[in-house]
């Protein structure tokens, strides 16, 4: 795709595309690539040097069990916030296709959680579920359910988990309401004639007509529980307890600023970057496929 | 809807269910945001003898006041007024540079400009988080730690915003560039004159999903803000824990939690077709 009306002259252009260039090498390509350049080496412990390891940091790492396990709490966590956040979305965008004429006054009410950022997320819930003063905690507490994120590794996994997937509801909502609206009444109408009822032709018609939207969206949801997350552990667990919720992201995090190790920091970056990579090519191919849909 | 009394929808006559579905999600939702405006609105001593109350208490203005003018590191009305600058930096900053390097793009055929469109798109990858020891030895080595624009210049360096005004440039007709040629306007007059004024809604859009953005930044500012007259709201919230045993001032934090909510929240919904817009429009 090009334009047929061009303007002449090349000093203005490089101009125009100046400012962008510059910020993009100083603040992007130079730090990854150091990124890359420091995952070679070990610092000494001072500072002062650091020795050449080739990819020993990441043996270490690939052998390291504790990273091993952050992977796999990343997976759990990003499967559970996926799921968590699609199906309420699902279900609401269901009902409020339905209801034609109030659906504008819960879309409003149901945007807001958007606008909340993760760490603030996550401070509300740690309110709620606060050992000593949340409300809910408490009321578990009297239902003879002794509620301690501190210390249970999977409770905490479950109010992270919550924590982030309650903001995206509202996102998952805007993209399967709009998707829901734009399936074509004569067809639903067509099978209500024919006699289907109202699931049966949610799940002939109307489900496969947005399946592109669910897609798009379970992409879009796993690469916010990898990266945008960071917020809520941070604020909820700080990665605990026994590093049962130290998600890729936040190990980055802990070993690099908290822990001083650099290189280690690093080659997590790295690896982080190939799976970030991978995740982006998933969404181009099916982007260019919906086209063909 | 102009299908609204069709057949599909005289069947659902149990719309009540519905409407009762609806109203319960959105209870739920808002459960965590109201529970956080009632202990804004209480005392402390309410608060750490469970249960605490889930009606309003007359404490609104003391505890608002205290943390706006007093907080627990920081006033939070100063934390307010730097995640103002940073937000605004950011969704200023991204939108201009990317209006210009999509009108070069678009508008001109200049040396190097395949590598220029390849080393952005390559940006579009690579978040924030996946460079951040890096991109903090920078900004240190700079001396920008502790200063708005080592707050908002690595946010700005993306490619979203600029693949976006790339696309809508390609819809404007070719015919008015030509007009403005066969005119003898200067590409600048063009860019202004026409250009501009055309992408108004999608600049307004895409203003509203950068504001949030940037206000909602956490990690960042966590790493670069080591003084507390420099925190934003978002990172400072997590600042006012006390780190022992300490019993946490919880209506201050959770009045400043609300005030943390209140912009972006009045963004979204005083702007929301704007903001559908630009959400949907960002993504694709």
């Amino acid at each position: 795709m090009e334009k047929r009306v061009i303007f002449r002259g090349w000093l203005l252009p490089i101009c125009l595309v100046a400012p962008q260039l510059i910020i993009s090498i100083i603040f992007f390509f130079y730090p990854a690539a150091q990124a890359v350049w420091q995952s070679l080496f070990i610092p000494d412990p001072f500072g002062l040097s650091s020795q050449y390891v080739g990819l020993g940091n990441f043996e270490y790492l690939l052998g390291d069990k504790y990273y091993r396990a952050s992977f796999l709490t990343t997976a759990v966590f990003s499967v559970l916030v996926t799921f968590c956040s699609m199906i309420p979305a699902l279900l609401l965008a269901v009902c409020a296709d339905r209801l034609i004429k109030s659906s504008g006054i819960y879309s409003t009410l149901l945007i807001w959680p958007y606008a909340v950022a993760p760490a603030v997320a996550g401070v509300l819930w740690m309110f709620m579920f606060n050992t000593r003063v949340g409300i809910v905690s408490w009321y578990l507490g009297q239902l003879g359910y002794d509620w301690n994120h501190v210390l249970n590794g999977g409770e905490a996994m479950g109010l992270v988990v919550i924590a982030s997937a309650w903001g995206r509801i509202s996102y998952n909502f805007l993209f399967f309401f709009a998707a829901l609206q734009s399936v074509p009444k004569s067809l639903i109408e067509a099978s209500a004639i024919d006699g289907a009822h109202f699931w049966r032709r949610f799940f002939d018609i109307v489900l496969p007509l947005i399946t592109p939207t669910a897609f798009f969206l379970l992409v879009v949801n796993v690469v916010y529980s990898f990266f945008e997350t960071f917020g809520v552990i941070h604020t909820i667990t700080a990665g605990g307890p026994q590093q049962a919720t130290t998600i890729l992201v936040y190990k980055v995090f802990s070993d690099g600023f908290v822990g001083q190790d650099l290189g280690s920091s690093s080659a997590q970056s790295v690896i982080l970057l190939v799976v970030v990579g991978l995740l982006t090519v998933i969404q181009f191919k099916y982007i260019e496929k919906r086209v063909h849909y | 809807m102009a299908f609204g009394n069709g057949i599909v929808q005289k069947k659902g006559s149990h719309l009540w269910l519905t409407h009762l579905f609806m109203i319960l999600g959105v209870l739920i939702i808002f459960f965590p945001i109201w529970l956080a405006f009632v202990a804004s609105t209480v005392t402390q001593p309410e608060i750490v003898s469970p249960p605490m109350p889930i009606l309003p208490g007359d404490q609104f203005i003391d505890n608002y006041k205290a943390a706006l003018f007093a907080g627990v590191n920081v006033p939070v009305a100063k934390m307010l007024f730097n995640s103002f600058v940073m937000a605004m930096g950011i969704a200023v900053g991204k939108i201009t540079i990317s209006l210009l390097s999509a009108f070069a793009i678009v508008y001109f055929r200049f040396p190097g400009r395949q590598v220029f469109f390849w080393l952005i798109f390559i940006t579009l990858m690579l978040p924030v988080e996946v460079r951040i020891v890096p991109t903090f030895e920078v900004i240190a080595s700079f001396g920008l730690l502790n200063s708005y624009s080592g707050l908002i210049l690595p946010l700005i360096a993306s490619a979203t915003a600029t693949f976006l005004f790339r696309q809508f440039f390609m819809t404007i007709p070719d015919e008015l560039a030509e007009a403005a040629r066969v005119d003898g306007a200067k590409p600048m007059r063009f860019f202004i004159d026409i250009v501009l004024p055309m992408s108004r809604t999608n600049i307004a859009a895409l203003f509203v999903i950068l504001f949030i953005y940037g206000w909602n930044q956490y990690l960042w500012p966590l790493l670069i803000t080591t003084d507390p007259e420099m925190n934003t709201i978002v990172m400072g919230i997590k600042q006012m824990f006390p780190s022992g045993d300490d019993v946490a001032e919880w209506p201050v934090i959770m009045a400043t939690s609300i005030l943390a909510m209140i912009p972006p929240v009045i963004v979204v919904i005083s702007m929301q077709k704007l903001f559908v817009r630009g959400l949907m429009d960002s993504e694709k």
